[in-house]
């Protein structure tokens, strides 16, 4: 399998423009697998996925996955990660945007730019515990509303009760 | 009439809700004003599950999250798992594999054309419906030994070889169906009251299908020609000469329309499939203690019901450090309140059933 991002000119260009309108708030990308991950800095997220959006075409936002990195990451290392899966429609890339988040951080609501998130964020704040701020309905969406904890965070016990 | 807003409960025990879904629902006497779907009656933690476990043990539970389309889930999985791995199958096996999702489809889609007449009150299309799917659900009997949990790809390849006894049952389900759709369009197609409870019921327009994430058939439905199979390739998709059928109504009917004609082209994939069978191998050796290097990926397939995703994260021990899916009908259901605003109390089962939703996937 070709590993090398000279085949894919279409994520060559992203980066060129994602480096040259937000240098300083780009941490850190990886080219993996044909994919490519580009992780910015919290703050910078709704305008980067503005920009990818309205500039770029990268209009459908197909997943949100929460990460709880509490076995991989050092102590002062923050504890969650928020990937954003992002499809061009026409075009047919993909390309997942990361923020990191510390323990009680709020993250922005991506609601505004896209519909769709409504759900998927209520399903990260149900599972994992991270809250959205700016969401019109964040509310647990599997668990009982009574229900205490975040079953998906690495320290909630497989069985019985945390 | 005065102004008289009320507020009905429709579930978790409704026959026609497909599982375990409960709607509050908000009506000005048979108007219907506002729909909230209440989930989680079925949430059974499949992701936390699958943190601990190894990654040839997570394949049995994919065949439970949407069951009436197994073998789509197991391939969603077992394609991100084999990207995470880097190795490519043998041709014969992806082949094997389109056929066996692809007769998946046929199964889906009949069962959702059924159970969407069923509700309107045309029982014996579902009687249609299910006699063709039972022959397909024989194939699946006849090549794992299993119907509706199917598990019929594995990491690595197929499970078996196609064997002339599986490939005889295709070819009579193949020769079988078409007469059979045709029987369905028959009693549907020009039927008035068919068309009543259908034509201009449950539209969403285009713009706001696509904002809100919808995929799938109800996606097809409203113009968009999005489809996984065409637009990026797997398991050899572009080897086969099929279309993908687009319509620009947006309502129940055209979904419906939409699934018989992705039927006919299910049908012409497979049939491209047997005759052009390669031969070789139909399974890679994968060690059971299956440790994948370190790295995530994210692979989507075209499932009966949408795109499915499998989100995958692995740390190089057997088991994953984290696996997200994608399911089609969750982001689906978000639609729903779109869909019946301003529509009679009545049609909200027809919309429900046009959106062919499974519980199974949406609650995890």
């Amino acid at each position: 399998m070709p590993d090398g991002m000279a085949d894919s000119p279409r994520l060559l260009r992203v980066q060129e423009f994602l480096d040259k309108r937000y240098g300083a708030g780009i941490l850190s990308r990886s080219f993996e697998k044909m994919e490519l991950t580009v992780k910015i800095k919290r703050a910078e997220l709704l305008s980067v996925l503005a920009a990818l959006r309205d500039e770029l075409g990268f209009n459908v936002l197909d997943d949100i996955i929460g990460l709880d990195n509490l076995r991989s990451a050092a102590p002062e290392e923050p504890r969650f990660s928020l990937l954003y899966q992002l499809y061009q429609f026409p075009g047919f890339s993909r390309l997942r945007i990361a923020v990191d988040l510390g323990e009680g951080e709020e993250a922005d609501s991506v609601t505004s730019l896209f519909r769709s998130a409504n759900w998927e964020e209520r399903e990260i704040f149900d599972l994992l515990g991270i809250r959205f701020a700016g969401h019109p309905d964040l509310r647990r969406i599997y668990m009982p509303d009574d229900f205490e904890g975040y079953p998906l965070r690495k320290d909630f016990p497989l069985e019985g009760k945390p | 009439m005065a102004f008289k807003e009320i507020e009905l409960n429709m579930g978790p025990q409704h026959p026609s809700t497909h599982g375990v879904l409960r709607l509050k629902v908000t009506v000005d006497n048979e108007v219907v004003l506002k729909v909230e779907p209440i989930i989680g009656y079925l949430h059974r933690g499949m992701e936390k599950l699958w943190e601990n476990a190894t990654y040839p043990q997570i394949l049995p539970f994919t065949d439970r999250l949407d069951y009436l389309a197994a073998v789509s889930n197991n391939l969603a999985y077992v394609l991100a798992v084999e990207k995470l791995m880097g190795v490519e199958i043998p041709k014969r096996a992806q082949y094997i594999r389109v056929i066996l999702a692809e007769l998946q489809r046929l199964a889906s889609h009949l069962s959702a054309v059924g159970f969407m007449a069923n509700e309107m009150g045309a029982v014996s299309v579902l009687l249609y419906c299910f006699q063709s799917r039972e022959g397909i659900m024989d194939i699946f009997e006849n090549y794992t030994g299993g119907r509706l949990m199917v598990h019929g790809v594995r990491i690595g390849g197929v499970p078996f070889d196609l064997d002339e006894d599986v490939t005889g049952l295709i070819r009579r389900s193949l020769a079988e169906i078409p007469g059979r759709i045709k029987d369905i369009e028959g009693l549907l197609n020009e039927n008035r009251i068919w068309e009543h409870r259908t034509r201009g019921i449950g539209v969403i327009k285009p713009e706001d299908a696509f904002a809100l994430g919808l995929t799938g058939p109800a996606l097809r439905a409203t113009g968009f020609a999005w489809d996984i199979r065409k637009n990026i390739p797997y398991c050899s998709y572009e080897d086969f000469d099929f279309e993908v059928p687009v319509l620009a109504g947006g309502d129940v009917y055209d979904r419906y329309l939409v699934r018989m004609e992705e039927m006919r082209q299910s049908m012409r994939i497979i049939e491209q499939a047997l005759d052009r069978l390669p031969q070789g191998e139909f399974r890679l050796r994968v060690p059971r203690l299956l440790k994948i290097p370190p790295g995530e990926v994210f692979h989507t397939v075209e499932a009966p019901k949408g795109e499915l995703g499998f989100y995958i994260k692995s740390d190089g021990t057997d088991k994953p450090e984290r696996v997200k899916m994608k399911s089609p009908s969750f982001i689906n259901l978000q639609s729903l309140e779109l869909m019946c605003k301003g529509n009679l109390f009545s049609d909200i089962v027809g919309i429900l059933g046009s959106l062919d939703i499974v519980l199974g996937e949406i609650d995890k």
